[in-house]
């Protein structure tokens, strides 16, 4: 990954827009590790939750997009119980996807789904899924 | 007394024996649960982000729904209604320019909604008011010989502001179990991620949940799994079979609603379970257990 960083690739960040979909300061993150301690899913994640903080406080959401994290955070909100600074990862997350769904990148297409698992799944599988995942 | 009942998607599909036995339940405490009229789907998942605010109507339309009942207790089963209500209840009870956005959008909707009206309880808690004493006044199966683990994953516990009981070390399933005689055993991931809607497209993510869940519950002794949210119940039973092939030392768990087990304990006809809805049949252990 290229994390040089430059004047200009920070200033691409729309931060105002970031904190507008989020909510959350990403400021407020002091890069302990807590998150990334406890979460689930972070050993199938190219980037660990902390990490992903980190380069969007640089400015790098395009490193960020570049990577699966986004994609494999259940929402779970276990890494926001567990901040010591209340930071709500689970909200930025959300924010990266609905950066990338909004430029009417999908990340799952309902045709692709065996039909066969498609209907042995409960409905709540389906529908959290979609909202997560597609705009 | 009675109470309004939502019920949401899956119970009313994949999810039956979860409805079935958790309103069974009820009139054993004279509690009379009243499905409300032209509920909707709640979305399943709270939405995260502040600026959309389209993700709310649908779990507001139904609090509307409630208060217009009469009876502003809402009754949850499903942990996925529980949080997704429960969140947008607050969302729009402490952001009053949102709540306007809203109301002006819904212009439709007779009935002004202000986010504090209607209470949006789970089965859990409401069995906890009972207490366990109550329930154990109940007992028709005793003395029980029986080991579970519960496991509550995440929708019921987080975030904080709608947690059902503590997010670290919930009581709400021991206290009604253990107070009738059964143990629970211990084990580290109570309150660990399933792997949720993952299933869909990241089902190596739900395999790796599910071994890891289920192989600490067995090897603490389990004879059985008791939960209360039907992407849970999913999750750690559907991929089980998997396990078993990729692995031979992997060993299964029969997974069961918290509702399906009470309900055999205090002698409900066991018929209103649909036991071929199981993917790890829990009947040979229930039937060892003196249970059906
Ligand atoms: S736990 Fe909170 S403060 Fe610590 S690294 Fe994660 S987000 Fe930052
Ligand atoms: S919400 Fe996402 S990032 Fe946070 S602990 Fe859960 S899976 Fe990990």
């Amino acid at each position: 990954m290229n994390n040089k960083l430059t004047l200009e690739n920070i200033q691409q960040f729309d931060l105002d827009e970031f904190q507008e979909i989020s909510g959350e300061n990403i400021f407020a993150c002091y890069q302990c590790g807590n998150c990334s301690a406890g979460c689930p899913a972070a050993d199938f994640m190219d980037l660990a939750p902390h990490e992903v903080i980190r380069l969007l406080q640089l400015g790098q959401i395009d490193e960020v997009v570049k990577t699966n994290t986004v994609w494999i955070c259940a929402a779970c909100v276990t890494c926001r119980v567990r901040c010591p600074k209340g930071v709500d990862l689970s909200k930025i997350m959300e924010a990266v996807r609905q950066i990338v769904l909004r430029k009417k990148n999908n990340y799952v297409d309902l045709n692709k789904i065996e039909s066969e698992l498609r209907e042995k799944l409960p409905q709540i599988a389906l529908v959290g899924n979609f909202r997560k995942f597609t705009l | 007394m009675e109470i309004s009942y939502y019920p949401g998607c899956t119970l009313k599909t994949s999810a039956k024996n979860y409805e079935k036995t958790g309103l069974a339940l009820l009139p054993i405490f004279d509690i009379s649960p009243v499905e409300i009229k032209d509920w909707v789907c709640c979305g399943a998942t709270y939405s995260l982000t502040s600026d959309n605010l389209m993700y709310q109507l649908a779990p507001i339309r139904t609090l509307i729904r409630a208060k217009e009942s009469g009876n502003p207790r809402l009754l949850t089963l499903c942990d996925m209604c529980y949080n997704t209500l429960k969140r947008a209840a607050l969302f729009i009870e402490n952001d009053e320019e949102k709540r306007e956005k809203i109301k002006n959008f819904m212009d439709e909707e007779e009935t002004d909604y202000r986010g504090d009206e209607v209470e949006v309880v789970h089965l859990l808690t409401l069995l906890n008011e009972i207490g366990s004493q109550k329930i154990s006044e109940k007992l028709v199966k005793s003395p029980l010989d029986l080991k579970i683990a519960t496991y509550y994953g995440c929708m019921l516990l987080r975030p904080k502001e709608i947690q059902a009981d503590s997010a670290e070390n919930p009581q709400l399933m021991e206290n009604i179990f253990q107070g009738m005689g059964v143990e629970v055993v211990e084990y580290p991931f109570r309150t660990e991620c399933c792997g949720s809607y993952q299933i869909v497209n990241r089902r190596e993510i739900i395999l790796d949940r599910t071994k890891k869940i289920i192989s600490s519950a067995v090897k603490n002794n389990a004879d059985l799994m008791v939960l209360s949210c039907p992407l849970c119940d999913y999750n750690l039973e559907a991929t089980q079979k998997e396990l078993i092939e990729q692995d031979s030392n992997f060993k299964p768990l029969p997974v069961l609603y918290f509702s399906q087990l009470l309900a055999l304990i205090l002698g409900i006809d066991p018929e209103i379970n649909d036991w071929s809805l199981h993917n790890i049949d829990p009947t040979p252990v229930l039937k060892r257990k003196g249970l059906l």
